[in-house]
């Protein structure tokens, strides 16, 4: 059982969308329909975050531990392509990241605990009471996409979980959304897609080079360690007089989608053998770009960020929580497996640029923090600052700012879904989200002030909750090779302080806005989302071996690998 | 016994000042592992207070609320007892009690370990805040008695103790920080207590963010202290260099059985055995879990060297010559400006915004806006010393740098003098205690500054002490006028609260500095160790001049605290009558005996008329004062219905309760008997703090051979100072008298009218504030509203514009395609039917048509074949 785990993670989401559809076929109510799509969804979400909580006390993160929960199977013998997931300290946190924010966001997808006196405006009714069955088999659907892209190691299987991923999100906007839905979940595909264009023209490259004859006798020549290296260890393989690589059945093929073997082959520079491509660029640099965009939309990197806005402001709480908490991972992490891993040298020369990014992420939308009104478009900008601490970190090349960037991936993946829900209590309630509109909120709704201030805190980087954590780590670590660029990230303690504090000085503090006397506290549905969240914040602002000692000696291996190539 | 030994040897201290130079070695520490109980209990009483603390104050009375917060600050203090006497029984190179709990993050060579550590400098502040704080705790009992939030107030302040013991007792910086932040958050909730006042709720916010601005100095100057530590010049001198091959670099060894999806073999090889340290105590600290990933590290001198966040270890590298560190930081330069004075400045900005000094001290007097024990424990007595403690702390790294203790001492200097000049004119009680408190903590700059930290640490004992006596004293005053702040609404209430009268004068003459309290011996020394600072400083003629500067800032400093013991205790009470805690304005009748002087004597000023009231320049400032005042304290309570359940109408003053005066009692003993600790180096004896402390105080004569002036052994001319000290106290003393003793006098207000511009610019603190908020603030919003504006109009407009453009050439494309390609299409159908309709006549079913065609049809090709031929 434990073998599969991955594939239980995986699939059952994707079984319980499937029996949320077979419902239609089963002769009941409206009302017992829906309510056997929410069970459905809980269940189904409820067993991988099982699998993902034993995930997080089963890996084995000592240095030099191999892949885990590793299963390959082939798929498409003919073209190399397997179904081959696995998780290593890179991938690990990701997955038990998305099996617990999912199901956070399934519990805030429940209509149930709510009090009887919220939403009362019968002609806009609440996301959750819509459409309920096609909502729960969009969820389960999405969560499919999410563990999928995180564990999967081949090519191919990564970018078809990664394009299931994209089309529930498009429906879980663009249906239960806001009033501008159409717009932000149109605007969302686009730029995701412009993006997959592209990684998916890398991924067919990549592909068609790793069989290059000519290509791997170039290697052998130039760089005969390297290439004997890689016959030694059999990740080349000579059959009837042509290399190749192995499927996990022993199967030999000329090309490869497998994902580790590709990092290997970079490793080894056998993509920078590729001649110069177009007008002198090389391949592998077109390739890095490639990818690399293809990941900054997801990030999403300044220029490329006005959808994020968007779509949050749109999406359904839960929604917004899974964009937030999960979704934006995908592209640090989609940078660290390919463009990091397969292209390292690319990588190398390439890191100030994508350092200068992350500190325009982290300032530009730090700033722009502070002239917003709107709350959940407020809380969507600091995400956008905040993900650029984990382009820092990794463009830093050193342990701890790597380290310190993944672990960003999921202190934020913690603060950050609390954040929307905290939006979300209050727009459930008042129906807006001006932070100018309310005032002296704390004497009404103490308990909910209180959360809020936990996770603005957290957010802003407050010593003994998680987000310093990360933030310290990255900007130690990059201060030794970027220290200017540090110093101006390290600008936004100031600046993020202040837009949070300021927020909660307009919303909470000062005499109270009678219109809202009578709002009530925290329900017990959101006392499920928010406080294992909070307990996480606090658990790893004292404790971020928790986590780090998974993903570290991964990481440091990568690094050491990124610094041999330099 | 080995305990009443060491108390023994520690009182009659007679040691000789030169017995620094052999304690350069590898710090000795002793295991102790209850450490962590002195935090945990605070920590313990603010989460139960949070979890439950409305449940325990509705069902069964709020004074368990306050019980259980002052019981935990009691255990707290009983095992900082305990640890003293632990501590007492070690011999002196030894007195450094480590408690490690676990190692909270490894990263590369970024390690954090959750420990604990007490050195007698740390178990000095540990003693002053938990005994000051158990003490402001109980006197809360009586001057929150009233508030609806009381559970809530002790949860707060039972946060702020364990962070503030976070802070001294953490032994890394990132324990310390965690404490640093840690107590700013409890600032920022205890300034804006009464929330529901949105002008309190903003002093919070702006304390909080200014001291983000000293955090953004801080980690800069730790992180370059992190990175001037370590590179490769530790590595290479030290264990295996990095790995050579690159492929033992690029592969962690790849597994040709691929099935099983084993892809690494161990590569322990990868992970140098780093030697465990080589303290010996290490291994019963049980620490190793946390080394043994450690990063590469050298050991020289039988020192582990190379980047830490430890105090211990940091201490230890710069301490022992043989590591070669203390060479190797002295030597480099970061720009060309040497790296240890970058460092040092860079963590001297966090501690000015934690201890407001210039220019970071905007915070503070707003600070004010909390409950008056709040501003005794954390605006006086506690929270604002960090900065102190950092730099005493970090010693060693300051030693080495005159250029960056020059800038201590002097902003120190300059922050005393300056808060001083507006000290003298602010009306509102808090706001000259709080003034007094920047430029108190300016003379501790000094102390720390001219490298004679345990006087500055001495100056932060004995100032916890009278300046908390101070403040709770004000508090009472508070409290029996009604929330009434204003020191001109005062007067006379010596006759009223002649318990807080006394505490109040007894804390008066220790923070003027006569010798009959602790103040003066703190103060003195400062003064003494700066006029003889010599190499300590980049020009010895520096350290003459902070002590005129000094010298004279003594002189202010008694004068603007006798001036608000006689503004408040002495004369005529004049507040009876007025309403409760609203100001009006002061309309002829009521005006303050010393303004009707003033107007009596200075009727040309009275130029124009301002409605109702008095006209002219005093009337401004007293108009703009009691906006101030509105802004600043309880006084404005009960306008906004909090907090005030003290709702006494008016009536004359009255003494607060017992528990309130028990507490001023107390302090003031102490501030008489903290006298004994710094007893008293001009006659030749070691003052028992300095010997107490000298453990963890490497002298900068030590670490750089640096020389003080030759002065400094001089008694005559130390007794000549401090005759000029005493000089200056009974100076100010007399002069406040003169003017401000029972309200006679009418000379203030007319030197005030003599400089309306002056005044007017002191009294609103040099416009400071209002500097800032028009460059700063302005400027970032200003920023903030064209970033917004670029990212909503550029940047989207860039994206809408492609949809747009993208939509355009696809209406394009359809207008070709409907017209074009389909015209094209459509025209060649129509042309196909048109064409069927002529050829169906054709097909008109008669014979002879169709014989006509085919002759036709032979006929053609005959022809052609007659023409081809």
């Amino acid at each position: 059982m434990m073998n599969h785990l991955l594939s239980i993670i995986i699939f059952v989401p994707l079984a319980g969308a499937a029996l949320v559809a077979l419902l239609f076929a089963v002769p009941m109510g409206k009302k017992a329909r829906d309510d056997a799509a929410r069970f459905i969804a809980l269940l189904g979400s409820a067993i991988p975050f099982a699998g993902g909580m034993y995930l997080w006390l089963a890996f084995n993160g000592a240095p030099g531990a191999p892949m885990q929960y590793s299963e390959r199977a082939t798929w498409i013998g003919g073209m190399g392509i397997e179904y081959f997931v696995a998780v290593d300290g890179i991938s690990v946190s990701m997955v038990i990241l998305s099996t617990l924010i999912s199901f956070i966001a399934t519990i805030g997808s429940m209509p149930w605990w709510k009090r009887k006196d919220e939403h009362h405006d019968p002609s806009h009714p609440h996301f959750s009471e819509v459409k309920v069955p096609g909502y729960m088999a969009m969820l389960l659907l999405l969560q499919t996409g999410m563990s999928g892209t995180f564990a999967a190691q081949d090519m191919f299987l990564f970018f078809v979980f990664w394009e299931v991923m994209l089309l529930p999100m498009y429906f879980l906007i663009g249906i239960w959304g806001g009033p501008r839905k159409e717009y932000a979940a149109i605007k969302f595909f686009l730029f995701t897609l412009a993006g997959s264009v592209l990684l998916l023209l890398a991924i067919i490259a990549l592909h068609y080079q790793s069989g290059d004859a000519e290509l791997i006798a170039k290697l052998a020549a130039s760089n005969p360690e390297a290439h004997g290296q890689l016959v030694a260890r059999r990740v080349l393989v000579m059959q009837d007089g042509a290399w190749g690589y192995l499927l996990g059945d022993g199967h030999f093929v000329r090309r490869t989608f497998d994902m580790v073997v590709l990092a290997k082959l970079g490793q080894a520079g056998l993509f920078d053998l590729v001649g110069p491509f177009l007008f002198g660029v090389t391949f592998a640099k077109l390739m890095w770009v490639f990818m690399f965009l293809a990941f900054a939309v997801k990030v999403p990197m300044v220029p490329f960020h006005t959808w994020l806005p968007d779509a949050h402001v749109e999406a359904p709480t839960p929604i917004s929580v899974i964009l937030a908490g999960i979704l934006l991972k995908m592209g640090i992490y989609g940078m660290l497996r390919f463009n990091w891993a397969m292209l390292p040298a690319a990588t190398v020369s390439f890191a100030t640029p994508v350092a200068v990014f992350g500190v325009v992420n982290i300032v530009y939308a730090a700033m722009v923090c502070l002239a917003q009104r709107d709350l959940k478009k407020l809380i969507a900008y600091s995400s956008v600052s905040h993900m650029g601490f984990s382009m820092l970190g990794m463009a830093a090349m050193t342990e701890a700012g790597i380290s310190g960037a993944v672990l960003n991936l999921f202190t934020h993946g913690l603060i950050s879904p609390m954040l929307f829900l905290i939006v979300g209590v209050i727009y459930d309630r008042a129906h807006h989200r001006d932070i100018d509109g309310f005032g002296g909120l704390a004497k009404v709704v103490p308990e909910y002030s209180a959360v809020m201030g936990l996770a603005f805190f957290a957010s802003l980087g407050l010593p003994g909750l998680a987000g310093f954590v990360s933030e310290f780590l990255v900007l130690n670590g990059s201060f030794r090779e970027l220290p200017w660029h540090t110093a101006l990230a390290a600008t936004s303690v100031i600046v993020t302080a202040a837009y949070y504090l300021w927020t909660i000085q307009r919303m909470f503090l000062g005499s109270l806005n009678q219109k809202y006397s009578h709002l009530p506290d925290l329900n017990w549905r959101e006392r499920f989302t928010l406080y294992p969240l909070g307990a996480l914040v606090i658990v790893f602002g004292f404790y971020p071996n928790v986590m780090l000692s998974l993903i570290n000696n991964d990481l440091y291996r990568l690094l050491r690998m990124m610094k041999g190539v330099a | 016994m080995d305990i009443l030994g060491s108390l023994r040897e520690l009182v009659l201290a007679s040691g000789e000042h030169g017995e620094h130079a052999a304690p350069l070695a590898v710090q000795a520490v002793k295991s102790a592992g209850y450490l962590w109980l002195i935090p945990f209990f605070p920590l313990l009483g603010s989460a139960i207070n949070a979890a439950l603390g409305l449940r325990i104050q509705r069902r069964y009375g709020r004074k368990w609320c306050s019980h259980l917060a002052i019981g935990a600050m009691v255990a707290s203090f009983l095992v900082a007892v305990v640890a003293l006497v632990d501590m007492l029984g070690q011999p002196a190179e030894r007195r450094y009690l480590v408690d490690h709990l676990w190692n909270m993050l490894t990263a590369g060579d970024v390690q954090v370990n959750l420990s604990f550590a007490l050195d007698p400098l740390s178990m000095v502040m540990t003693l002053i805040i938990t005994f000051v704080g158990a003490l402001i705790h109980v006197y809360s009992q009586g001057y929150m008695a009233d508030d609806p939030s009381y559970w809530r107030f002790f949860c707060y302040l039972n946060l702020f103790v364990f962070s503030m013991l976070l802070l001294v007792m953490g032994d890394n910086f990132v324990l310390m920080f965690f404490g640093w932040e840690g107590v700013g958050l409890c600032s920022y909730l205890l300034i804006g207590f009464w929330y529901t006042d949105l002008e309190k709720a903003k002093a919070g916010v702006k304390a909080f963010v200014t001291n983000r601005f000293g955090d953004f100095g801080f980690v800069l100057g730790l992180f370059l202290l992190f990175w001037a530590l370590g590179g490769g010049w530790v590595t290479k001198q030290g264990v295996t260099p990095e790995h050579e091959s690159r492929w033992a670099l690029a592969d962690p060894g790849y597994q040709p059985k691929a099935k099983d999806g084993t892809f690494y073999e161990a590569d322990r090889a990868l992970t140098p055995a780093s030697p465990p340290a080589t303290y010996d105590e290490v291994a019963k600290l049980g620490t190793p879990s946390g080394w043994s990933q450690g990063p590469a590290v050298a050991v020289r001198g039988g020192v582990r060297v190379g980047p830490t966040l430890s105090f211990r270890e940091l201490r230890d590298q710069i301490a022992v010559e043989s590591t070669g560190v203390r060479q190797r930081l002295t030597s480099m330069t970061v720009l060309g400006v040497p790296v240890l004075a970058l460092i040092a400045i860079l963590l001297f900005v966090g501690a000015t915004a934690k201890s407001a000094q210039l220019p970071l001290h905007v915070w503070l007097p707003d600070a004010m806006a909390g409950p008056t024990p709040v501003s005794a424990l954390i605006h006086a007595a506690t929270m604002v010393t960090a900065g102190v403690y950092l730099v005493a702390r970090l010693n060693f790294i300051y030693a080495l740098s005159p250029a960056a203790m020059t800038v201590v001492a002097v902003t120190g200097a300059v922050t005393a003098a300056f808060a001083a000049t507006i000290g003298f004119v602010q009306n509102d009680i808090k706001k000259v205690l709080a003034y007094s408190t920047v430029s108190q903590l300016g003379f501790m700059f000094i102390g720390v500054g001219v490298g004679a930290y345990w006087a500055g640490i001495y100056h932060l004992l004995t100032h916890a002490f009278f300046k908390a006596c101070l403040f709770l004293g004000s508090g009472s005053v508070i409290l029996g006028c009604h929330h009434e702040q204003d020191m001109r609404k005062m007067g006379g209430l010596k006759k009223y609260m002649p318990l807080t009268a006394k505490t109040y004068w007894y804390a008066c003459v220790a923070i003027a500095g006569f010798p009959i309290a602790n103040g003066f011996f703190s103060k003195d020394e400062i003064l003494w160790k700066a006029f003889t600072a010599g190499d300590n400083l980049l020009d010895p003629a520096i350290g003459k001049a902070i002590w005129l500067l000094g010298w004279l800032t003594a002189l202010g400093t008694s004068f603007y605290m006798w001036r608000s013991y006689y503004m408040t205790f002495t004369g005529e009470y004049r507040g009876a009558g007025h309403g409760h805690g609203t100001f009006e304005a002061p309309a002829p009748g009521h005006a303050p005996p010393a303004a009707a002087a003033a107007h009596k004597l200075l009727p040309r000023l009275a130029t124009h008329s301002l409605g109702a009231a008095h006209a002219g320049t005093f009337d401004q400032d007293v108009a703009m004062a009691s906006v101030q005042v509105a802004g600043a304290g309880g006084g404005h309570a009960a306008a906004h219905g909090h907090s005030d359940a003290h709702g006494h109408p008016g009536g004359p003053p009255q003494e607060s309760p017992r528990s309130m005066t028990w507490v001023l009692i107390t302090l003031a003993v102490g501030c008489g008997a903290t006298v004994l600790l710094g007893l008293f180096a001009p006659l030749g004896i070691v003052p028992p703090l300095e010997h107490w402390l000298s453990p963890s105080l490497l002298p900068a004569e030590a670490l750089v051979h640096s020389r003080l002036s030759p002065d400094a052994g001089n008694h005559g001319l130390e007794w000549l100072l401090i005759g000029a000290s005493v000089g200056v106290a009974f100076g100010g003393w007399l002069l406040a008298r003169a003017f401000y003793k029972d309200a006679k006098s009418a000379v203030p207000v007319r030197l005030a009218a003599s400089y309306p511009r002056l005044h007017r610019t002191v009294f609103n603190k040099y416009y400071v504030d209002e500097l800032y908020q028009r460059t700063v603030l302005a400027a970032s919003m200003v920023f903030a509203r064209a970033c917004s504006a670029f990212d909503r109009v550029v940047v989207d407009g860039v994206v809408n514009g492609a949809a747009a453009v993208g939509r355009f050439l696809c209406n394009i494309d359809g207008a070709i395609d409907k017209h074009l390609v389909d015209g094209a299409v459509n025209l060649f159908a129509d042309a196909t039917l048109r064409a069927g309709k002529q050829l169906r006549r054709v097909q008109s079913g008669r014979i002879q048509h169709y014989l006509y065609a085919a002759l036709a049809g032979a006929l053609v090709v005959v022809g052609i074949n007659l023409l081809l031929r």
